[in-house]
């Protein structure tokens, strides 16, 4: 687990300055704490930070091919390196250390661009091909690991972390107002998209090629659909077999490590279950992380500790309280990037602390099951509302509602507004995001607070377009919960939870996050096998249940599913951070910024602050605003490019014709 | 200030946060979309805050609610105890 970055010059002549390499370097030395180096020659600059955990001592970067033709400068985990470097030794490769990151390199040497079919892992990485002049970029199927890039004055400058672009003097920095529409409609950008203006990230499942000074983006792997005819039609507990020797798999190749490994558990079915199966099949004892809450709502202490005392683990958990969530949410958008209009993902950022000063470096966690076996709301949503949708007359899918968001509606008095509200849309059966209609617009209801300007910059069109176009062709074989799942899986997973709950947070203090559930073997599977045993009636999850059951207390698997959230209000309006808040949210501050409308936001302040009920929308829209004034302020008004301290590699490969010693 | 008024400025102030005019007296709060759901329980909230009234289950019908007029003729009548419109 690193941190790469890099320049590519598009056409000959200009050459990459060795300070431009490291000063993108320092921006993201939270990534790879370990070692660092750097590649140069007259075309590219590589610049590679190591967080050290597969071969200790040999494994630093940039690595290269017996000839030296061939670089790489990588950022993550191929699981089934060990199976990959036995074949590649067989057909006559030779390796000089014992990293993944070398076999990739023979494996790219070997079959190029397929190479990424063979893949089993979590990763973004640059190849260079010293003597072709071709640059190639990749990033895993799902987009665990980011890769960032824009193309400025000539030049392809890439990195893992936003910051690092911005490192390069000149690289314009501004909010992009579609994007900022996106995460206002969908909470988070759509695939390729970033917050800023002309920053991109390379989507899950793409490779991008510099060749001669032309850049290609394409894709190689695409979230499977199966129609019913080619989905699995096998008993349940043949299913389960399965399932569970696959997850046994994910998990084992997923310890593969030279240091030791923790694992979160929430106290929820799908962390739980990743360390029970470690502990009983793979003889692992753990030591694990938690999050607590003071609030009840949003505690799962008591299930946490149960789990514990099962593992026999060392658990070890963190308070969140309001305000130390309050405190650590600036921070933890310096690190996301984006506007974000939940709290969830500071809770995040400090576990990962915790993590990290026990002087672990890996954790394992449940993350992703929810998508592949179908652990959401939503998609029990998507399916009472199909059934509605061709029952207009019928009252039982109110009720149904009414049961799976009891959270929102317990005032028995809204049981009147439930009608009206999910029947919106009823009408729209044939819509590809019938599923999501609901949620997003009910969210888009918090960009009345966006400036005049604002809004006229974003336009008038319709922000789901740009969704229904990106769908693939083979969409329409899926029933209401598969559509649902894709969505979740396309849009959600791979731009919010992996990232603003992932991979960003986790790295702010140098720890790797794996995810067994999101092995692409287990993707593939799950989809082939029918919705029915994902939610059998409205039970979510039934067939995972089914195959953790025999490694777990009965509680875990029994207890019902409280998706991980934060508060908000409390949280950034309470204390010092309520201060640091209100200060960001002036009248000045809103119009210098020019995103939102300052007397509205002003209202919204003084409505949060007085009222005792505060709703789940209003919250949304304070976390929203306030977390796009501060990326804003961070990367906007307030960025320095060059830090005192500029990173010293620990080596430099200088092949540049004007090569100097470097320091 | 009226009871109309109160409300008015409630929820422009609250629900609207500053844009009055899509607020007239005689227009569907729910059909022009000026309240959802989560809007009308917090009106609701409100209503039961300041006034001092209590509004049960059965009450909450588009005859009592869904327009300005409407709420502010309810809460008049809840406050002067007389039997409220079903």
């Amino acid at each position: 687990m690193c941190g790469i970055v890099g320049i590519c010059e598009l056409k000959p002549g200009h050459h990459t300055d060795l300070r431009d390499i490291q000063g993108m370097m320092t921006q993201i030395r939270h990534r790879g704490p370990d070692q660092s180096g750097i590649y140069l020659d007259d075309r590219v600059g590589l610049g590679h930070l190591r967080l050290s955990i597969i071969d200790l001592q040999g494994g630093r970067q940039p690595i290269h091919n017996e000839d030296e033709t061939l670089w790489i400068i990588y950022n993550g985990e191929i699981f089934n390196y060990v199976e990959l470097r036995r074949e590649l030794q067989e057909q006559g490769h030779h390796f000089y250390t014992t990293s993944d990151t070398e076999v990739l390199l023979h494996l790219y040497e070997q079959e190029g661009s397929r190479c990424l079919q063979r893949l089993n892992g979590q990763f973004a990485f640059a190849i260079w091909d010293s003597v072709n002049q071709e640059l190639f970029l990749a990033r895993d199927r799902v987009g665990i690991r980011p890769l960032h890039y824009a193309i400025h004055h000539g030049r392809l400058i890439f990195a893992s972390e936003i910051k690092s672009i911005f490192a390069i003097d000149g690289v314009p920095r501004e909010i992009d107002p579609v994007s900022l529409d996106q995460i206002f409609t969908f909470w988070t950008v759509l695939p390729g998209r970033t917050a800023f203006r002309d920053i991109y990230e390379l989507p899950p499942g793409h490779y991008l090629k510099v060749s001669r000074g032309t850049v290609e983006i394409k894709k190689y792997w695409e979230i499977p659909i199966y129609s019913r005819q080619e989905q699995l039609d096998l008993p349940v507990a043949a299913l389960c077999e399965q399932i569970r020797d696959l997850l046994t798999d994910a998990i084992r190749i997923r310890l593969r490590a030279d240091v030791p490994i923790g694992c979160y558990v929430s106290g929820g079915l799908d962390s739980s279950g990743v360390a029970a199966v470690a502990a009983k099949k793979l003889g692992v004892s753990w030591n694990t992380f938690g999050i607590r809450f003071e609030e009840e709502a949003f505690d799962e202490g008591m299930y946490q500790e149960k789990m514990a005392l099962f593992l026999g683990s060392t658990h070890r958990q963190i308070w969140a309280t309001p305000q130390r969530v309050g405190d650590a949410f600036a921070q933890t958008l310096w690190h996301c990037e984006k506007p974000l209009l939940r709290t969830a993902p500071a809770p995040l950022y400090m576990l990962s602390q915790a993590v990290s000063e026990c002087g672990l470096k890996v954790v394992l966690t449940g993350e992703g099951a929810d998508e592949v076996f179908g652990g959401y709301d939503i998609f029990k949503e998507a399916k009472i509302r199909q059934f509605w949708s061709r029952r207009p007359e019928s009252s039982a899918p109110a009720l149904l509602l009414n049961q799976l968001y009891e959270d929102i509606f317990r005032d028995q008095r809204t049981k009147r507004f439930l009608q009206p509200f999910f029947g919106k849309g009823l009408d729209r059966s044939w819509d590809p995001v019938f599923s999501h209609i609901i949620r997003w617009d009910n969210t888009s209801r918090i960009k009345t607070f966006f400036s005049a300007e604002m809004k006229a910059a974003i336009g008038a069109g319709d922000p789901y377009e740009p969704v229904r176009e990106s769908l693939s062709e083979r969409f329409h074989l899926l029933g209401p919960v598969g559509k649902a799942q894709y969505l979740e899986m396309m849009i959600f997973l791979s731009n919010y939870l992996l990232s603003s709950q992932g991979d960003r947070v986790a790295m702010a203090h140098s720890v790797e996050i794996r995810l067994p559930f999101l092995d692409y073997r287990m993707i593939d599977l799950m989809a082939r096998v029918p919705s029915r045993w994902k939610i059998l009636g409205l039970n979510e999850k039934y067939v995972l249940k089914k195959v953790l059951q025999p490694f777990l207390p009965d509680e875990i698997v029994a207890r019902r599913k409280r998706p991980y959230r934060a508060p908000i209000v409390n949280c950034l309006l309470a204390g010092a951070s309520g201060e640091f808040t209100r200060e960001l949210l002036t009248s000045r501050a809103v119009q210098r910024a020019t995103m939102f409308d300052a007397g509205k936001v002003g209202r919204l302040l003084a409505k949060l602050q007085a009222a005792e009920n505060r709703n789940e929308i209003d919250g949304m829209a304070l976390a929203g605003i306030l977390s796009s004034q501060i990326i804003h302020q961070q990367f906007v008004e307030d960025f320095t490019p060059r830090s005192h301290s500029m990173i010293r590699p620990d080596s430099i490969i200088d092949r540049r014709t004007s090569a100097k010693t470097a320091a | 200030m009226d009871i109309r008024e109160v409300m008015e400025n409630y929820i422009v102030d609250n629900i609207l946060f500053g844009d009055g005019e899509k607020l007239q007296e005689d227009v569907s709060l729910q059909g022009s979309g000026v309240l959802d759901s989560l809007g009308f329980l917090d009106v609701i909230t409100f209503m039961e805050q300041r006034f001092g009234i209590e509004i049960g289950d059965s009450e909450v019908v588009p005859e009592n609610f869904d327009t300005l007029r409407r709420m502010s003729e309810f809460v008049e009548r809840k406050m002067n105890g007389r039997t409220a419109a079903r």
